[in-house]
């Protein structure tokens, strides 16, 4: 995988629908293996917690991380990651 | 202020006359059932697309906090139900739809729920079936307070259609009583919110399709039911003010809305006005004006106003003409919301009454996020140091640090809300922080 600016245009695709690592808050126990694995995505807060600035729980991801995504998606021991299509859908509560 | 009786059309037989003027959800005059047949008729059956239809010409928000457009919701349960039955298999979203009114009140700023089934509660259970009937619903469930049940049972009985809806407990603190937490706990499980990577309209209580409103947004519901959108929208909005440029034609303010009032000491005093009134109406309604604060020894006046409750925003009180509309409350960072004005009376630190509440909602986080269980003690402790007068200049940039380290970095709303009502503390009272630096304070001295 070649280095990659986190915040550099690639990481939205340009066909108008990009791919979003989403958080699960609810699952995420801060083991950290996903910043390991993202690591020009993904840093640790002080809290131990994964988090990439200027996004919340939902991280855009360019097509040179899919894979690596992908790889920390299976491996999270809390099942906590989920790799989702990101179209312009408002929130329904 | 005009007011206009639409004329009755096919689909709308306006079998009695609609009411006139602001008092509309609570026009019966209490929870008898005669009354509400006397007063509102039989509840009409529309078609699942008229009904949509109608709400959507009615512009009716959510009043649970939220606000989102109630048509889109109705249309996304009803196309997530009809969905399954052409699809074979199990899934995301397979099942009936359900429909649950949600009556919980975890706010305790907020008292027009449990007002209005105590006093409305026909109107209520008319908008569930409405609701059940738009998209096709097989179960209907109302979630409200225990101590509601006794006068609700009675409600139910007395409905033709009351046997068809189940009635459900709430539980009593802040964030159970939002929407993925109310469908855990229908479920059995934690009251707790729920990621929301999948939207409850998709997949919700048991994976099915559903609909789950605020109870006032349903008693809306049943009167738009009866007497169209264009009469929901002869009120408020851009028919609460014509000079009013920020509401002018602004769907979203339309019809009335229930609002708590209240000040620190004070009973909660709920009142139904129009979308768009002035903020300083509103008080002078619930008698929390300068003067009414002055008359019940609440201190020298109004110094701000909190809009949207615990999780809302501060208005100055040199801003009370400000419209009780998303565009006019917009300029300070508060909304609508659930209706809640809660007036700091000139005399009390504003800094203190905010960390207060902070610490309060740092406790009621529901402890599943990271960010929320670590950040907003933080935070909390931060301000709380601002409040006491310790003369740290860095104080409040370790609060805009630690509050970057919450933002949107939540399962649900409670570490935003948090945030909201933190950084308005900042803005509103940063004179009043200039002061407790140096060892005074604009409200209480030293």
């Amino acid at each position: 995988m070649t280095a990659r600016n986190p915040l550099s245009p690639s990481r939205t695709a340009a066909s108008g629908t990009a791919t979003a690592l989403h958080i699960d808050w609810t699952a995420c126990a801060a083991h950290g293996l996903c910043a390991e694995l993202l690591p020009e995505l993904l840093q640790l807060d002080e809290w131990g917690y994964p988090r990439a600035l200027g996004y919340g729980s939902d991280i855009p991801v360019g097509p040179g991380e899919l894979g690596a995504a992908r790889v920390a998606v299976n491996l999270c021991p809390r099942q906590a990651l989920a790799l989702r299509a990101t179209a312009a859908t408002p929130t329904t509560r | 202020m005009t007011l206009l009786d639409p004329a009755p059309t096919a689909s709308h037989p306006v079998a009695l006359a609609a009411p006139t003027g602001v008092r509309r959800l609570l026009a019966a005059g209490g929870p008898d059932p005669d009354a509400h047949r006397a007063t509102f008729g039989a509840r009409p059956r529309p078609t699942p697309d008229r009904l949509i239809a109608e709400a959507e010409v009615a512009g009716l928000t959510g009043r649970g906090g939220a606000g989102f457009p109630v048509h889109r919701k109705l249309r996304a349960a009803a196309e997530a139900g009809g969905g399954t039955n052409r699809r074979t298999g199990a899934g995301p979203g397979a099942g009936t739809p359900v429909v649950i009114g949600n009556g919980s009140e975890g706010e305790p700023l907020s008292a027009k729920d449990r007002l209005l089934l105590r006093t409305a509660p026909q109107l209520v259970l008319d908008g569930l079936l409405l609701a059940a009937e738009a998209i096709g619903a097989g179960e209907i469930r109302l979630v409200a307070d225990a101590e509601l049940h006794a006068g609700l049972r009675t409600a139910l009985a007395a409905h033709d259609e009351g046997a068809r809806i189940q009635l459900a407990a709430a539980r009593g603190d802040f964030v159970g009583g939002e929407a993925s937490a109310v469908v855990s706990a229908l479920e059995g499980r934690r009251p707790v919110p729920r990621d929301h990577a999948i939207r409850l309209t998709g997949s919700g209580y048991r994976r099915r399709p559903t609909l789950l409103q605020n109870v006032e947004t349903l008693a809306h519901l049943a009167l738009i039911a009866r007497f169209g959108g264009a009469w929901f929208r002869s009120i408020g909005g851009a028919a609460a003010d014509p000079a009013d440029d920020a509401g002018a034609g602004s769907p979203i303010d339309a019809g009335t809305r229930l609002v708590t009032a209240s000040a620190p000491g004070t009973a909660l005093t709920v009142l139904e006005v129009a979308g768009g009134t002035r903020l300083g109406t509103v008080l002078a309604a619930a008698r929390l004006d300068d003067a009414g604060v002055r008359a019940s020894g609440l201190g020298a006046g109004v110094r701000a106003v909190l809009v949207g409750g615990y999780h809302g925003a501060w208005v100055p009180a040199a801003a009370l003409d400000a419209p009780f509309s998303v565009a006019g409350l917009a300029p300070w960072g508060a909304t609508p919301g659930a209706g809640i004005l809660h007036v700091l009376p000139h005399g009390r630190c504003g800094l203190r009454v905010a960390a207060g509440i902070t610490r309060m909602l740092a406790a009621e986080s529901a402890g599943q996020c990271g960010p929320c269980v670590n950040g907003l003690p933080r935070i909390a402790g931060l301000l709380e140091r601002v409040a006491r007068g310790e003369r740290d200049p860095g104080l409040t940039d370790e609060i805009a640090r630690v509050g970057e380290l919450v933002a949107g970095r939540g399962a649900c709303h409670h570490p935003d809300g948090t945030l909201r009502l933190v950084a308005s503390t900042l803005r509103e009272f940063a004179s009043d922080i200039a002061a407790h630096r140096a060892g005074t304070c604009e409200e209480e001295g030293r």
